[in-house]
């Protein structure tokens, strides 16, 4: 192996943009594992109510309005805390009467996703009671409905049917925002409107707050699923997972592979012939279908599998490869030299034969990686994928399971796949490239 | 099978020897293929062994067998009169040592080495046993059955999508070859890394752009529901629903392919016999079928088998992607509904399929390789 031949390899400005996004998948990985801590990401991708209740259903990411006219709504969130929000508290009977004014700024072209309210309250026996109402940019007020307030509890606007008959017949998320003069409007009227909550309290120290939340259609860098979840997790969190399964794999079965080409070379004859038909039982036994029903039968740990991938690629076809070279490495001098010298037969193989190998294998295992990185996301899709892993395959499954395509939700499946793409790429693209400068006589005919 | 064998053949092509034709062509082709078949039938019992192996690992054939007897003890002791008189206990008992009888009958409490033999005869028989949950269209719970309905759609697929690869990959490979280091011949070779990706991933992209965006073709499935009631109008919908499947499926393998089919055209066409033959003044076309594109075939076969086999096991996963209703999908809906004995029936349909292919394509090659058809001295 001629190393100032990889200086050669930068003549391709292709492998050079491989090299560079294969550091920068790196660089996201190690950047990954350190800030979102493995425990946290697999908490926060099992997707509780508390991780994700601020975020819409099936949004799409924030960069997409860079690309349209009218703005898409983003998320508003407004607790009661909040500075520009007005409490008015004055005693009432033995509680007191609590108003609170939340000032909602809307400024965008789409009508918001869903509208809710998530209280919170502390009381001793009888359960604070409130009214809420809704003040439109023009001053028309709206009353919304009335209801007491256990320790949590959730009004969700869309679906009060009451109040959707009370807007003519559309949801909340709608009607709140529509301008009552032009029914058949599809742009939302813009500027502040006012949620006012009316409560009373029935003991002294009877309190609560309230958080608003106005669901956009937009949410995070890269948008939201089915259970509100951020897929920035997932998408990051799957780079470190398919560097590793790809790399791991590609080396397993490149390396195993050699190293029994060589053995089978070498000592020819009766152990040549063994391997040979082994191999040949390996080719007739169906791959994916086996490791579905190892992944069915045993477990989904992503490790199980991993080990099931490199046992039954060891005796694939990548042998019969490197056998082609290894029959011309034996007849070469040097190992006619070292045989009369008297080295060893394990090692003729394994410090004369193989690493003479080296420059083939190299790029060989590089073009690997991509297939066995797609080999990870296709058992994710089929159902097979670690279950406590949030990955690419994942969310390709997810969106597949949710009708992502039929729905018009691209982003979902876009994402994950354009990763897959890049990954697959920029590794072939320099797996090649390195095959053009290690090995110019196999390539070039 | 040795060193004949398609999957393992060196270049072939200058060792031609004009052997004296003592046996017919024919008979060497027969004798050929079957040494092949004999060969891969060894190898699909092995292979089939070891399924049956890997499958046991948890138990869980026998657990399937055992399963199936208790129901069948059960519904028999159901239906019989004559018990429906005795007590809980008393019947409990009764199909206790039924269960016991047939367990024994069956050899379960035999060691698994003879049993697992027991397992290899039905595998090979393809007596599959019976699913849990999932049926055949009419209705049969017969693993058998399921499977051989499935087989159909998944081998119109295939086979469409085969032959649409073999015949593109072979003509652009061929006119590349003749156009060495052109433009396109380079823009083809630099295309060569879009074949890392699988062609359920194409699927998705086309299913994107063709079904969601234009809406032009079909998200998936083989037929329009409900299937057209004439020929040609069944014809007509499973061709829009093939559209996409072997597009996607052509897209992630033919740049591959024809890179390594052009290197192969490029070989062969450095021959000497091939200067022979331009000096001799044969004709462009001449040259191409008879002293090129014929000494490669062998090589090419061989490349395309190991293609086909690889697509096939990834069946399961291309079929789901566009809902074909074939034997990938079936297993995917097995694993969904956790149907052990269809997951094993596939995986032994699968082994059979794979050793199917590569016997087609022995035979194929047994036809178009002169050491086979000329001298029978290459094939041993």
């Amino acid at each position: 192996m001629n190393l100032s031949g990889l200086k050669e390899i930068f003549r391709y400005p292709t492998v050079i943009a491989g090299v560079l996004i294969i550091l920068a998948l790196v660089g996201i990985a190690i950047y990954t594992v350190f800030a979102i801590p493995y425990a946290e990401a697999i908490s926060l991708w099992r997707g509780s109510e508390a991780d994700w209740y601020q975020n819409p259903k099936n949004a799409a990411p924030v960069w997409v309005n860079w690309f349209r006219a009218d703005k898409l709504p983003e998320t508003i969130r407004i607790t009661t805390n909040d500075p520009a929000v007005t409490k008015t508290e004055k005693p009432a009977g033995e509680g007191k009467a609590i108003a609170y004014t939340i000032p909602v700024t809307y400024e965008f072209d789409d009508f918001p996703d869903d509208v809710s309210i998530y209280f919170t309250s502390k009381y001793t026996q009888k359960p604070p009671f409130v009214g809420l109402s809704w003040v439109s940019p023009e001053g028309k007020e709206i009353r919304l409905v009335n209801f007491s307030i256990s320790n949590k509890y959730t009004y969700r606007a869309n679906q009060d049917q009451k109040l959707t008959r009370k807007l003519g017949g559309v949801v909340a998320s709608q009607g709140l925002f529509a301008d009552p003069q032009d029914k058949d409007s599809t742009e939302p009227v813009k500027g502040t409107y006012q949620l006012k909550i009316d409560g009373v309290t029935f003991d002294p120290s009877a309190d609560f707050s309230a958080e608003l939340v106005v669901y956009g259609k937009l949410a995070g860098w890269a948008g939201t699923d089915h259970l509100r979840r951020d897929l920035g997790v997932a998408l990051l969190w799957g780079t470190p997972i398919a560097l590793m399964f790809g790399l791991l794999a590609a080396v397993g079965t490149s390396l195993s592979q050699l190293v029994i080409a060589g053995v089978s070379t070498w000592y020819g004859g009766g152990v040549d012939t063994l391997i040979q038909r082994i191999t040949e039982i390996n080719l007739v036994l169906p791959f994916l279908p086996l490791l579905i029903m190892i992944g069915t039968f045993y477990s989904h740990s992503i490790f199980v599998i991993l080990s099931a991938v490199i046992l039954l690629s060891i005796f694939g076809q990548g042998i019969k490869t490197f056998r082609a070279v290894f029959l011309q490495v034996k007849e070469s001098p040097y190992i006619e030299a070292a045989r009369s010298y008297g080295a060893s037969s394990p090692r003729i193989v394994f410090v004369y034969m193989i690493p003479r190998l080296i420059p083939l294998l190299i790029p060989q295992f590089i073009v690997l990686i991509p297939t066995y990185v797609f080999l990870e996301a296709s058992l994710a899709i089929l159902g097979l994928g670690d279950p406590t892993l949030p990955t690419w395959g994942k969310i390709i499954q997810d969106s597949q399971a949710n009708g992502a395509l039929f729905q018009g939700w691209y982003y979902w499946v876009l994402e994950p796949s354009v990763l897959l793409m890049i990954t697959g790429l920029a590794f072939s693209v320099v797996g090649y490239g390195l095959d053009r400068v290690f090995n110019p006589r196999l390539r070039e005919q | 099978m040795a060193t004949s064998s398609p999957l393992e053949s060196a270049p072939a092509g200058q060792e031609v020897k004009p052997k004296s034709g003592r046996t017919s062509t024919f008979l060497r082709v027969v004798r050929y293929s079957g040494v092949r078949l004999l060969t891969l039938a060894i190898t699909v019992t092995i292979g089939l062994y070891l399924t049956i192996l890997i499958a046991n690992m948890g138990g869980y054939v026998d657990k399937i067998r055992l399963a199936q007897i208790r129901e069948d003890v059960n519904a028999r002791l159901a239906g019989s009169p004559s018990l429906r008189t005795l007590s809980a206990e008393a019947r409990a008992k009764c199909s206790q040592d039924l269960i016991q009888n047939q367990v024994h009958r069956l050899g379960m409490d035999q060691p698994f080495v003879l049993r697992s033999l027991g397992f290899l005869k039905d595998a090979v028989t393809l007596n599959l046993g019976r699913a849990f949950h999932m049926t055949s269209n009419s209705g049969s719970n017969t693993v058998r059955l399921i499977i051989l309905e499935r087989l159909p759609p998944t081998l119109v697929l295939f086979g469409a999508a085969d032959i649409v690869l073999f015949f593109m990959s072979i003509f652009a490979a061929l006119a590349l070859s003749r156009n060495y280091g052109k433009f396109f011949d380079k823009v083809s070779v630099a295309m060569t890394p879009l074949s890392s990706a699988p062609g359920w991933f194409y699927g998705i992209f086309l299913i994107l752009l063709f079904a969601s965006v234009l809406k032009v073709l079909p998200f998936g499935g083989m037929v329009d529901s409900p299937p057209p009631p004439t020929a040609i109008g069944y014809f007509l919908s499973l061709l829009k629903h093939l559209t996409l499947p072997v597009l996607a499926y052509t897209l992630s393998l033919i740049f591959l392919n024809i890179f390594t089919w052009r290197t192969f055209f490029l070989i062969y066409s450095s021959e000497d016999y091939v200067e022979m033959a331009k000096a001799k003044g044969l004709s462009a076309n001449d040259i191409q079928n008879r002293y090129i594109l014929r000494p490669t075939l062998p090589t090419i076969i061989t490349s395309f088998a190991l293609l086909m086999i690889v697509s096939w096991t990834g069946a399961p996963i291309f079929e789901t992607i566009f809902n074909w209703p074939g034997l990938g999908r079936a297993l995917y809906q097995a694993v969904g509904l956790f149907d052990t004995p269809v997951i094993i029936g596939e995986t032994v349909i699968f082994s059979f399929l794979l050793a199917i292919t590569v016997f087609v394509l022995d035979l194929v090659y047994a036809f178009v390789d002169p050491r086979v058809k000329v001298g029978g001295e290459g094939s041993q």
